[in-house]
C-alpha cells in the first residue's frame, strides 16, 4: 500500500536537498534565475527579510498568486513561509501544493504560545532553531527539517554561526552523555526526552539542519558548511547584491566546494558589492526576529 | 570492491551507509580524477538540475559520458542516466536507453513509500518516492525490473541500473546488493578479457 506524508517521506525530501542552496525569491523571474544558478529549491516570498525589516508592520504569508507564479515557473521544489502558529496559512499553502512550509520567525507570529502541530500535515515543515531545546521541540512537533534562525535580513553571519555552533556542540555533548544524565538534560533544555534519546543513539540530529539568517557572501555560505550545516538558505543575500545571477552561482559553488579556498577566492573576486550588513548590537531586542518562537 | 558516490549534492551520506552495509568500500567522488579509483559509481538523489550544473562545471558530464564504469542512479540519478528527458532537448549522460519524465507522481504532498516487487528477486524492497520521475519508454535492450501503478520505476541494462525512488532512505539493501553484483560481474568480465 502506498503511504503519503510519512516521516520518512517528509524527512527524505530534506535529505535530497543536502549540500544545496535554497534561495528566497519574490517573483517568477527571480525563481528562474535561482533555478538556472543551481538552487535546489526556492522560497516564495512577498518580500525578502531585509525588506520586511524596512517595511515594518505585520508580515504575513505570501500572496498566493506569487506562490503560484513561482510554482509554475520552475521544476525545483517550492517552499513558502507561514506565520508561527497560523494553522490556516499553513493549510492554504498545503492545499496549493507547496513542497515545503517554513513556519518562520521572519513573519510576525500569529500565536505567541504555540507552534503548529506539524505531524498532522502531509506537507513537510522546516523550522528555525538556536539551540537543542528549540531544535528538539520543533522535531517533536513534526518538523522534518531544521535551520538556524540566525538574524534574517541583516547580512550579518554572526548569529547563524552562534546557533550552528550551539546546536552542534549540544548534540556532541548528548552523544557522549550517560543514559542516566539524559532526563535532567531534557529538563534543562525544555527538550522532549525521546528526541534526546534519538540524538544520543545516532550521534546526530534526526533531521537535516541548514544554515539561515545572515548569509551574504560565498564565504559566508562556505563557512556555515565548514561548521557542519547540511546546506544553506540565502534570503536577502542574492537579490540584494549587485549581480544576482553571478552571485547566485557563486553561492551554489562555494557551498558544494566549501573547502576549495582557491575557487572561492576566484568566485568572490568577480562579484560586485554584497548586500549592506546590519550590526546585531544596533538591533533592539524586539527587532530581533530570532527571539520569536517558543 | 570500491563504490564511488557522486558527492556534488543530495543524499550522499545515505548511499555511503548502504554501500558499507553491503560490505563494499564507499568513496565520495568530488573530482573527476578520482573516478579511476573506483569499480562502480552511484548517482544519488538530489535536484537533477543542480547536480547537472555542477557536473558540467567540474568536467563530470564529459568524463562520465565516455566512462565504462557500471553506474546506479536513484531518482535524480536515473534522470542523469537517461537518453531522453521529457521536456528537454537532450539527455544528460545518455547511458540508459530510456525516456524519463520528471515529477511524474505529483508534488511533495503526493510523495509516498511502498513495498515493491522486483522481477527476478524474492525479497521485496521498501521504496521511498520523493517527487519521483518515472520511465515512460524503455528501449529493447533495457530490462524492466519494477512498476508502480503501471509506471516503470526500475530498469537495468548491461552495466547500468536506474530507479525512480530511494532505497537509501530505508534499511532495504536489495538494490544496492543488486548493483554490487553487477559491478562484480563487470570486474570478472574485464579480468577474462
Amino acid at each position: 500500500m502506498q503511504q503519503t506524508g510519512t516521516e520518512r517521506v517528509k524527512r527524505g525530501m530534506a535529505e535530497m536537498q543536502k549540500g544545496g542552496v535554497i534561495m528566497d525569491v519574490v517573483n517568477a523571474e527571480q525563481a528562474r534565475v535561482a533555478e538556472a544558478a543551481g538552487a535546489v529549491a526556492v522560497m516564495a516570498l512577498e518580500r525578502v527579510p531585509s525588506d520586511i525589516r524596512a517595511a515594518g508592520g505585520v508580515a504575513r504569508a505570501c500572496d498566493p498568486r506569487i506562490v503560484e507564479d513561482v510554482m509554475n515557473a520552475v521544476s525545483i521544489p517550492v517552499m513558502a513561509k507561514c506565520r508561527i502558529g497560523h494553522i490556516t496559512e499553513a493549510r492554504v499553502l498545503e492545499a496549493m501544493g507547496v513542497d515545503y512550509i517554513d513556519e518562520s520567525e521572519v513573519l510576525t507570529p500569529a500565536d505567541e504560545v504555540f507552534h503548529l502541530k506539524k505531524d498532522d500535515y502531509t506537507v513537510p515543515f522546516v523550522c528555525g532553531c538556536r539551540n537543542i531545546g528549540e531544535a528538539a521541540r520543533r522535531i517533536a512537533e513534526g518538523a522534518a527539517m531544521l535551520r538556524t534562525k540566525g538574524e534574517p535580513g541583516t547580512g550579518n553571519i554572526v548569529e547563524a554561526v552562534r546557533h550552528m555552533r550551539m546546536v552542534n556542540q549540544q548534540v556532541r555533548q548528548i552523544a557522549v552523555m550517560s543514559d542516566d544524565e539524559l532526563m535532567t538534560e531534557a529538563k534543562n533544555h525544555g527538550a522532549p526526552y525521546d528526541i534526546l534519546k534519538e540524538i544520543k543513539a545516532h550521534g546526530k540530529l534526526p533531521v537535516v539542519n541548514f544554515a539561515a539568517g545572515g548569509v551574504a557572501t560565498p564565504q559566508d555560505a562556505a563557512l556555515m558548511m565548514e561548521l557542519g550545516a547540511d546546506g544553506v538558505f540565502v534570503g536577502s543575500g542574492v537579490f540584494k547584491s549587485d549581480n544576482p545571477e553571478k552571485f547566485a552561482k557563486a553561492i551554489v559553488e562555494a557551498t558544494t566546494h566549501y573547502q576549495d579556498y582557491e575557487l572561492i577566492g576566484k568566485l568572490a573576486k568577480e562579484l560586485g558589492t554584497a548586500m549592506k550588513g546590519l550590526d546585531i548590537n544596533q538591533l533592539s531586542l524586539e527587532d530581533r526576529m530570532q527571539e520569536r518562537g517558543w | 570492491m570500491k563504490i564511488g558516490i557522486l558527492a556534488l549534492q543530495g543524499a550522499v551520506r545515505e548511499h555511503h551507509r548502504m554501500v558499507e552495509a553491503c560490505g563494499g568500500e564507499a568513496v565520495l567522488i568530488r573530482k573527476v580524477e578520482t573516478l579511476s579509483e573506483i569499480d562502480g559509481l552511484i548517482l544519488p538523489g538530489g535536484e537533477s538540475t543542480a547536480i547537472r550544473r555542477l557536473m558540467d562545471r567540474y568536467g563530470f558530464t564529459e568524463a562520465l559520458r565516455s566512462s565504462g564504469l557500471p553506474m546506479f542512479g536513484t531518482c535524480a540519478g536515473v534522470i542523469l542516466l537517461a537518453k531522453e528527458v521529457v521536456g528537454q532537448e537532450t539527455g544528460h549522460l545518455n547511458k540508459l536507453d530510456i525516456t524519463v519524465e520528471r515529477n511524474s507522481f505529483g508534488r511533495q504532498v503526493d510523495s509516498f513509500e511502498v513495498e515493491l516487487e522486483v522481477r527476478g528477486l524474492e525479497e521485496r524492497a521498501l521504496a521511498v518516492f520523493i517527487r519521483a520521475p518515472h520511465i515512460a519508454v524503455a528501449g529493447n535492450d533495457v530490462q524492466v525490473l519494477s512498476e508502480v501503478d503501471g509506471k516503470i520505476v526500475a530498469v537495468r541494462s548491461d552495466r547500468h541500473l536506474g530507479i525512480s525512488f530511494h532505497p537509501e532512505l530505508t534499511d532495504s539493501l536489495v538494490f544496492h546488493k543488486y548493483f554490487m553484483d553487477m559491478v562484480k560481474e563487470n570486474i570478472s568480465k574485464k579480468m577474462s578479457v
